[in-house]
């Protein structure tokens, strides 16, 4: 396969926006897809994550701007010109052609002649060359997704468009499909882009990851980045869980904020503040359940100085096997989320009990106060 | 009472299959009527078994050159049905356009219409214009009323279909000749095909539009409603029974091809 | 990764359209509909302007007709007709109750019961549409013979004095009488009945009825508050299909019955064809097409089903 830092296979998205009528789906956007990577739109249904996917596949004419394939501008070209292919949410695989047929559809209408050793060795990738005269609706559903997989692959596109593949599966086979899409993608080295509502799958699969939410992005990063480093509190919410503390700034101090709620202080990494942080102003600080550490009242004085500490009585445990999950009443904050591990669980951590929470700064994050904090929260459910 | 119960349990079968003895009497009556030798001109009263009319179905002036009337009429309509209404079926599915509801009424409304009002109002038509009648004005009015049928049917099965099919085809190199030629016209095809069939049997059965359209053309059943006046030969029947046979035997072989398919690809 | 977004820029410099719209598909749904259309409107739209019209002139064959506004044709075509049009809803009417009731267990029998013979008794029940429906209606002169086995078997059940007193059999008759006719009718329109009451009833869900018995609902109660009322698309489709053809018919009634079981179809029919009395004929298939939208309009809103294409 061709070079990973050859700029000419890239898809870059100019201002590329889709209106019906009063309403817009996709916001003037401008999104540049690096040739060779594995890329995550990601978003609640309605976001305009498929139909920024249709407008790269050419199923959708954008209202405004451009769509270019490696240098070349293809926004007029229609989808049966351009080297783009799509693996369908539900497949639509053809009911009235047996497997073999639907993968060698694309060679055919190329007017490719000699497709057999093709097909068979496509189908061979996705280890399904024994039904290769079966009909789709014979297979089961695992089957028919790798059978839409080969039936785009083999036309070796320069991007591989993926509009919710894993959706009509069940959890265990979406796992398994997960990673084979991934192997896939690495064997042969094409673009992938991937449209997802499913952050764990998004997370999971992609190098990138695009955050969308009513027609635009949100943010755009690595799984990793995207998750420790959230800018909105939508992205915080629909990846993974935060809690939020309203808070005010009281001072700065070289790399840290400082910052009151309620009657405590709270330290804030400077560079991971995304908000402005004047003095007086505030700021939502945020921080994820698993970071915290919960710790009985009784115990306050063990709890090692530089740590953010909030005070709260435990409203609600649930034991879910690996970790325990606490909701604490604090004054700063209804309904603090807790994720503690199962090690060496402490036996009056129970509903009523006064606690501490306690958490490394460096995992608190600060983000603009004028945002619903939960912004995200219904979509992510 | 364990008798009791099996009825209470069976009842729902037993009357079902009681409509069924009712709606296949007539055709038993017609096939047994079909080796009868009647004593007069009418055969409706058994007096002996004969093959006689199924030696010479033919043996009656005109009969065999009205089914052909029927048979070339039948055709013709079926044709130019099934291709209108198709047309008509993908632009509602497919398009969106202005005086859809009023498409939709002129649609409905031949099938909500009792066949005696077209016929005199076509009549009226045709007598208003001066047209000649005979087999070109049944054509046309066989095609009219076939029409809004074989919409339907094919409309239901366009309906049903994943658009998302096409897209895939567009998407994988079809232009749109291509993506209508290899995967909506298969995919439609039934729809089509239960579509024709329906326009077929109901022109080559159609009397009262014809009858009124027909002037001095006859077709086979207006042979038939002519022969309850004058007398009707046995022949009448041997024909009914072998439409009927053929019918049967033609289903069930192609039912059969099904089954062995699915298997064969299982 | 050398991934990035950017603030969208501003759409004003792009405002003229860069590319022209495809504009080859906003005719198409047109060009489809138009041969069909035009056909339609020519040969059954127009037709029936040509009758309304007709309807209302006067005149002779010989000298021709004019359009004279002459609804009194309206009024003497009911007054001398009115029983014709009574007959024909009343015949049709008592088919499509018999139709259903004979119907409604054939399509629930094919639903649920018929197991692997499913496929095999639809195909009994097209069948018959194979053979022309004159042929299978002549039968029924055979079935129905005077001194015929079955009715012979009805007059020694005494059933011919009931349905004689009711006006239904003359003596120990039945051909030529109003129950020839509607026996005639409920047989030939009781296909179009079953089978839409077969596509609704196959719809339903069979484990509504083992949640319906699961809720303490007896086989009749399950029928009666679940599977009947689920079935009513059917059932309204179904009695519309039967009633509006049967309605117009003049085969069963010209073939079974006698000059006393005249419906408003044989009428139309010899008004047309032997007397040619066309502006007669116009108004009374204008006042019966005008009856049938009617009784079909008020069936629709009161049974609620509104889309029936």
């Amino acid at each position: 396969m061709t070079n990973k830092t050859d700029p000419t296979g890239d898809v870059r998205l100019t201002g590329i926006s889709k209106t019906y009528g009063a309403f817009t789906a996709v916001h003037p956007l401008d999104l540049t897809v690096p040739q060779g990577s594995f890329f995550a739109l990601l978003g609640a249904s309605g976001c305009g994550k498929t139909t920024t996917l249709r407008m790269i596949a050419g199923l959708e004419e954008p209202s405004a701007g451009t769509v270019s394939l490696g240098g070349q501008d293809v926004t007029a070209l229609p989808p049966y010109k351009r080297p783009v292919n799509t693996v369908f949410q539900s497949y639509a695989l053809f009911p009235h052609l047996d497997i073999f047929e639907n993968v060698a559809f694309g060679l055919r209408r190329r007017g490719i002649k000699s497709v057999k050793k093709q097909v068979e060795e496509m189908l061979d990738l996705v280890q399904l060359g024994e039904q290769a005269r079966k009909k789709p609706h014979q297979l089961s559903g695992g089957q028919q997704q790798r059978v839409a997989v080969a039936r785009a692959l083999i036309n070796h596109p320069k991007v591989l468009l993926l509009d919710e593949p894993l959706g009509a599966l069940d959890l265990k086979l979406r796992r398994q499909m997960q990673l084979e899409l991934k192997r896939i993608q690495t064997e042969v080295g094409i673009t992938f882009i991937h449209v997802t509502h499913d952050q764990e799958e998004a997370m999971t699969m992609a190098d990138t990851v695009a955050v969308m939410n009513a027609g635009r992005v949100e943010q755009l990063g690595s799984p990793a980045d995207l998750y420790e480093n959230p800018r909105t509190t939508f992205v915080a919410n629909f990846l993974g869980t935060s809690n939020f503390i309203e808070a005010e700034v009281d001072s700065k101090s070289g790399e840290e904020i400082v910052l009151k709620a309620g009657g405590g202080k709270l330290v804030l990494p400077e560079a991971r503040c995304s908000a402005p942080a004047t003095t007086g102003g505030k700021v939502l600080v945020g921080v994820r359940p698993e970071k915290i550490s919960l710790t009985h009242a009784d115990d306050a004085g063990e709890i090692p100085d530089g740590r953010n500490r909030i005070t709260g009585r435990i409203a609600d445990s649930s034991f879910i096997g690996v970790s325990t999950q606490y909701v604490v009443d604090s004054p700063v904050c209804t309904d603090f989320e807790v994720y503690a591990q199962n090690i060496d669980r402490d036996p009056r951590l129970v509903p009523g009990a006064e606690v501490v929470l306690h958490w490394n700064p460096a995992h608190t994050f600060g983000l603009d106060a004028d945002q619903d904090a939960d912004a995200g929260v219904e979509e992510a459910a | 009472m364990p008798f009791v119960n099996w009825l209470k349990r069976n009842l729902v079968v037993i009357a079902g299959l009681l409509t069924l003895a009712y709606l296949l009497l007539p055709n038993v009556i017609v096939t047994v009527f079909s080796f009868n030798k009647p004593k007069g001109r009418f055969n409706y009263e058994w007096q002996r078994f004969s093959l006689d009319a199924w030696k010479d179905p033919c043996g009656v002036s005109d009969l065999c050159g009205s089914l052909s009337v029927s048979l070339q009429i039948a055709f013709w309509a079926t044709l130019g049905a099934t291709l209108l209404g198709t047309l008509i079926a993908f632009a509602l599915v497919r398009y969106r356009f202005r005086a859809r509801g009023a498409v939709n009424s002129l649609i409905f409304l031949p099938m909500a219409m009792p066949e005696v009002v077209m016929a005199a109002s076509l009549l009226t038509l045709f007598l208003n214009m001066g047209a000649q009648l005979g087999f070109w004005t049944i054509l046309i009015a066989h095609i009219m009323f076939c029409l809004s049928f074989v919409v339907t049917a094919v409309k239901a099965r366009v309906m049903s279909m994943d658009p998302k099919l096409e897209e895939a085809a567009r998407d994988l190199y079809a232009g749109p000749f291509q993506t209508f030629v290899r995967v909506t016209l298969p995919i439609a095809a039934p729809g089509i095909a239960a579509g024709a069939m329906l326009a077929f049997a109901l022109s080559f059965d159609d009397f009262i539009i014809t009858n009124f359209n027909a002037g001095s053309t006859v077709t086979f059943p207006m042979f038939v409603w002519g022969s309850a006046q004058r007398g009707t030969p046995v022949q009448i029947n041997v024909i009914g029974t072998a439409m009927f046979v053929v019918a049967v035997l033609f289903v069930l072989a192609s039912m059969a091809v099904g089954n062995r398919r699915n298997r064969h690809k299982a | 990764m050398s991934t990035l977004t950017e603030a969208p820029p501003p759409l004003a410099p792009e405002a003229p359209e860069p590319k022209p719209p495809r504009r080859r598909g906003r005719w198409t749904p047109y060009w489809l509909l138009l041969p069909g259309i035009l056909w339609l409107l020519v040969f059954f739209a127009l037709p029936m302007i040509y009758q309304a019209s007709t309807s209302v002139q006067t005149g002779s064959l010989e000298e021709g007709y004019k359009v004279t506004w002459h609804f009194a044709t309206y009024w003497d075509a009911l007054s001398a007709y009115w029983p014709q049009f009574v007959r024909s809803v009343l015949y049709a009417g008592t088919a499509t109750i018999l139709c259903l009731l004979l119907g409604y267990p054939l399509a629930y029998l094919i639903a649920f019961r018929a197991g692997r013979w499913r496929n095999l008794i639809m195909i009994l029940v097209i069948a018959p549409f194979f053979t022309s429906f004159l042929i299978r209606t002549l039968a029924w002169k055979t079935i129905l013979a005077d001194g015929g086995p079955l009715v012979g078997a009805l007059d020694t059940l005494h059933v011919l004095d009931v349905t004689g007193w009711l006006g239904w059999t003359a003596g120990d008759r039945v051909l030529a009488t109003p129950l020839a006719v509607v026996c005639g009718l409920t047989y030939n329109f009781l296909p179009f009945m079953i089978l839409p009451l077969y596509t609704s009833l196959e719809r339903i869900d069979g484990r509504l009825h083992e949640a319906a018995g699961d809720l303490y609902a007896r086989p009749w109660t399950t029928f009666r508050k679940v599977t009947f009322p689920l079935s009513m698309p059917g059932v309204v489709s179904g009695t519309l299909l039967t009633f509006i053809p049967a309605t117009g018919d003049y085969v069963n009634a010209d073939l079974l019955g006698s000059t006393d079981t005249r419906m408003v179809g044989n009428v139309i029919q010899t008004q047309f064809l032997r007397v040619l009395d066309y502006p007669t004929a116009a108004a009374l298939s204008f006042i019966l097409m005008a009856a049938i939208l009617l009784m079909v309009t008020l069936y629709i809103r009161r049974s609620g089903t509104e889309d029936l294409v």
